[in-house]
């Protein structure tokens, strides 16, 4: 038997001691990669900043590897190889968010201020360069409060039917549901707004008839924290409310909801974050407005989101300065929402980590 | 129950009574919350057909076949190059998005020190939320014009592949393209994708990561032996989110896509459009029919990004995984 | 073909905490050796010390050698995942992998090391189950699951998974704390099988365990709460069960303490 064990020749010649590179070769190897492709770029006809980047990664990462393979081994350089890889794609996913963001803020911070703020764009024509957001921010504000007036209540109670009574065929059906709700394009949310609420009960584009269609993609996202958190909660602490003699709708809004209240916020906080900035329902069924319109029942309104949009088709430039302007103040007001909601997630005495 | 002294009795009775009652009345309300989730989406359904039928009884020609869109002109208007843009801008971006997206959850979870793991979760999760209409502003004055380097790169040597040929030599002419519509999508699911990913990936449990490790396995052996098999419905559910995305993205898209209804296989060129950008460009000039026609091709939107995600949905179910912490 | 395994004042960490303080201690090849002492005496901590299972855990690192004849395993050179195929290693939780079949989950160690050819595999999936003594138990269902087997049965399937890969040394953590008395008799035969052809370490909580298949006790303690483990004494089984030469090893055995 014992020969038999040693018939695998990968096995066999097996030591402890594998050559290993120092990471200063590693490096050199890097360098020096980088120092071909520009001297390729610089004595070739190949030349642009894309192709040159795109020509000094490959090649950095194809030299490193090739050393590794030669010096370490088939097994090591592919290990390395993946390493290269999950670098490389962390880079290409901060690029994308350095850029969006600092230059929104770049762009933005040339009209940014408290002035752009707290002006309407009543009179105020394309080819001025004055004006603001105020109108914008109170229709987007209002909008969302009625949206959330809306999903939070009905999504509390929908996540508590699934957690707490949905132990059924019906419940799971609504749990799957509430998936599929997930998955819908805003535009289809606007679209389905503008068809039952614009022109078959006629009743004309107006700020809530966008809070309907952000309702409806607020909704599900509201049921799956909740849910999530609710189910977070130890069913001890239930089990002693029932030896008490708490009947079990009490023990759910006495008990349960209180224990998962933080997590539940910091889920509808993110909710409020992605609704805030969408655009594609607002488009359908707010209409717009240049002046302040504070009431949301009754004609068009504007909206921060569209605000951006519409500022973006224009061929004014102080247009398109006034939508950099917006998307940074639409973006401030995620980011708040969102760090808020993580710095209550910190708090949060349900959730592990 | 026997009655000890029927002051007391009537007392417990009326209790247990007025509990009850509250329990039937409390669990009637989210019982009835839960039936709106259904009415809702079948109300959903329901109103886009009525609404998208006078628009598909007045085409004058073939709805899936047409080409062009001019439904309050001579009638003739359809969706098949905006079926053919949707799909493909969303496969393309999927394509760019998913390895990235798997190597920064995987570098998060498998690489990264602890507390640098965490700062980039919560940097995806905040990439995630940053709204699309800033993202297509972006890609507007940003993107384009710094990618016509990229589209000249993959136009001289990937040129010979259909899909980034037809330029010519004329690099004059990469401006909003499908190409740019793709990459905006990607960086938009690219988080999302990652999020869920990460997710996943953190729920492996330790004990079969040492197995691997103790059997001697690199890093790479180790995710890929035990990693990966234990991740691949939640990755594979979480593409198809990603994808579902992708669909459905309005704004961004309207935002940089060349707004023509073209079918080409060329993706570097100026030109296609997608059902959402083009809902989004049409809609303020539409008329009755016109309108009743965009809400037609929303549907079509609709169905596609429901089978998408019945899919994704049957992915998760099958396997039984628990898809956690998705609502980003 | 089994090794031994020395260690020279070694010192085991995570982060600042010192786990382990300064064990030098030399284990036969071929015997048994077991660490018994109580909770938090650092004894698994040593254990995965002794093939670089220790620094997997982020943080933690050691202080001084550990030799496999005479080569020291921790020097710059030396390529970790080498260690682990040298010196194989059985968990306290059964940890198959869960999506693995009987057969791919013994088969997973020999495919990392390069074994592509379907007879090769076969034969050794066969030689290590039966080394395992699961072979008659799952012959009949290779293709199932792992994770269908019971604890016992599945503890069995992951000491057939480290002998696959034929190692030299097979450290095993508490291998039977999560078993049935049935199930740690099976397993208990087995290592007093597998000692012909390893150096086997074993941790165990359980006394009368370490009496049964050890032939060689090493008793660790710490001083107090929040202090390093730290080895007592090490001896034959015999003598450390009957006559120790530690006041603190005697206390601990006739249960007067810990």
């Amino acid at each position: 038997m014992t020969a038999d064990l040693y018939s695998h020749s990968s096995l066999r010649s097996r030591g402890l001691t594998s050559r290993t590179l120092p990471r200063t070769a590693l490096a050199g190897v890097a360098v020096a990669a980088v120092a071909i492709a520009s001297l390729l770029f610089a004595v070739t006809p190949l030349q642009g900043v894309a192709d040159f980047i795109v020509f000094a990664t490959a090649l950095v990462v194809v030299a490193v590897t090739g050393l590794t393979l030669a010096v370490e081994g088939r097994r090591r350089a592919v290990d390395r190889l993946a390493t290269s890889g999950a670098l490389l794609a962390l880079v290409l996913t901060l690029l994308p968010l350095g850029f969006t963001l600092g230059y929104t803020v770049y762009r933005g911070a040339k009209r940014f201020s408290a002035d752009f703020l707290n002006h309407s764009m009543a009179g105020v024509g394309p080819l001025a360069p004055n004006g603001g957001v105020y109108h914008a921010i109170v229709g987007t504000l209002e909008q969302v409060l009625l949206a959330s007036l809306i999903a939070v209540p009905l999504g509390l109670l929908v996540a508590i039917y699934v957690t707490e009574y949905g132990r059924n065929v019906f419940g799971t059906a609504i749990r799957f549901l509430v998936d599929v709700m997930t998955g819908i394009p805003s535009i289809v949310a606007g679209l389905f707004v503008l068809a039952f609420w614009v022109l078959a009960l006629h009743k004309g584009f107006s700020g809530f008839a966008g809070s309907l269609a952000l309702s409806i993609l607020e909704l599900p996202i509201v049921v799956r924290s909740a849910e999530e958190m609710i189910r977070l909660v130890p069913s001890s602490l239930r089990e002693a409310s029932y030896a008490l003699g708490v009947p079990k709708w009490k023990t759910i809004l006495r008990i349960v909801l209180p224990t998962a209240a933080t997590g539940i916020t910091t889920g509808v906080m993110l909710a409020i974050a992605r609704v805030t900035g969408e655009t594609a329902p607002v488009l359908l069924v707010v209409g717009n407005n240049n002046f302040i319109h504070t009431n949301p029942f009754n004609g068009p309104q504007a909206s921060l989101p569209l605000f951006v949009f519409q500022g973006a088709g224009s061929s004014s430039k102080f247009d398109v300065d006034r939508a950099w302007a917006a998307a940074l103040t639409l973006i401030l007001i995620v980011v708040v929402l969102y760090v808020a909601a993580r710095l209550l997630t910190r708090r949060n005495s349900l959730a592990g980590r | 129950m026997t009655a000890v002294s029927p002051g007391v009795d009537a007392a417990l009775l009326r209790d247990v009574r007025s509990s009850r009652r509250g329990d039937r009345v409390f669990s009637g309300i989210t019982l009835a919350s839960g039936a709106l989730v259904f009415a809702l989406l079948a109300a959903i359904a329901v109103f886009l057909v009525v609404k998208a039928l006078p628009a598909l009884e007045h085409d004058k020609s073939s709805f899936w076949t047409t080409r062009i869109w001019d439904p309050d002109g001579t009638g003739k208007y359809g969706v098949a190059a905006l079926v053919y843009g949707t799909v493909l801008s969303a496969v393309l971006a999927l394509v760019m998005a998913v390895p990235v997206a798997l190597g920064v959850a995987l570098y998060t979870v498998e690489y990264a020190p602890r507390r640098i793991g965490t700062i980039l979760g919560y940097l995806t999760d905040l990439l995630a939320a940053v709204p699309s209409v800033v993202y297509g502003l972006w890609g507007l004055f940003f993107l384009l014009p710094h990618l016509v380097g990229l589209q000249e790169f993959l136009n001289r040597w990937l040129g010979w592949i259909p899909l980034f040929g037809g330029a010519n030599g004329d690099v004059n002419t990469f401006s909003k393209s499908v190409f740019a519509a793709s990459v905006i999508l990607a960086i938009m699911i690219l988080p999302i994708v990652a999020a869920i990913s990460r997710e996943v990936i953190r729920q492996v449990d330790p004990a079969q990561k040492e197995a691997a490790l103790a059997l001697g396995a690199t890093r790479w052996e180790m995710l890929r032996t035990a990693v990966f098999p234990p991740s691949r419905p939640g990755i594979v559910s979480a593409v198809m989110l990603g994808l579902g995305r992708a669909l459905g993205e309005t704004i961004a898209v309207a935002l940089v896509i060349g707004n023509t209804f073209a079918i080409s296989a060329h993706v570097l060129t100026p030109g296609g459009n997608t059902i959402a950008a083009n809902i989004a460009n049409r809609f303020g000039e539409a008329g009755n029919i016109g309108v009743s026609a965009l809400i037609a091709s929303g549907l079509v939107l609709f169905v596609i990004t429901l089978l998408v995600n019945l899919i994704a949905r049957f992915v998760i179910y099958r396997s039984g995984v628990q898809e956690r912490s998705a609502a980003v | 073909m089994a090794k031994r395994i020395e260690t020279v004042g070694l010192s085991c960490f995570y982060g600042k905490t010192k786990a382990v303080d300064d064990v030098s201690i030399a284990i036969e090849p071929k015997s048994v050796t077991a660490f018994i002492g109580p909770s938090g005496c650092g004894k698994s901590t040593f254990l995965r010390a002794l093939n670089r299972m220790h620094e997997v855990i982020p943080g933690a690192r050691i202080e001084g050698q550990v030799l496999l004849d005479d080569e020291d395993i921790y020097a710059p050179e030396i390529d970790a995942a080498a260690v682990r195929r040298t010196i194989g290693m059985v968990f306290q939780r059964p940890n198959p992998f869960p999506t693995m079949s009987i057969y791919d989950n013994v088969a997973a160690g020999l495919r990392l090391n390069g074994v592509r050819r379907r007879s090769d595999l076969d034969s050794a999936v066969e030689r290590s189950l039966r080394g395992a003594n699961l072979w008659e138990e799952v012959r009949s269902r290779l293709n199932k699951p792992g994770a269908g087997l019971s604890g016992g049965q599945q503890q069995r399937l992951c000491i057939a998974r480290a002998i696959a890969v034929e190692p030299q040394v097979l450290l095993m953590d508490e291998p039977c704390s999560s078993l049935d008395p049935i199930s740690t008799l099976a397993i208990e035969d087995l290592i007093f099988e597998l000692k012909d052809r390893y150096t086997i370490v074993i941790v165990t909580h359980n006394m009368q365990q370490a009496a049964r298949v050890s032939d060689i006790t090493a008793f660790f303690t710490l001083r107090g709460p929040g202090e390093p483990g730290y080895l007592v004494e090490s001896d034959t089984t015999q003598k450390i069960f009957t006559n120790p030469s530690e006041k603190r090893t005697e206390d601990y055995i006739t249960g007067r303490f810990g």
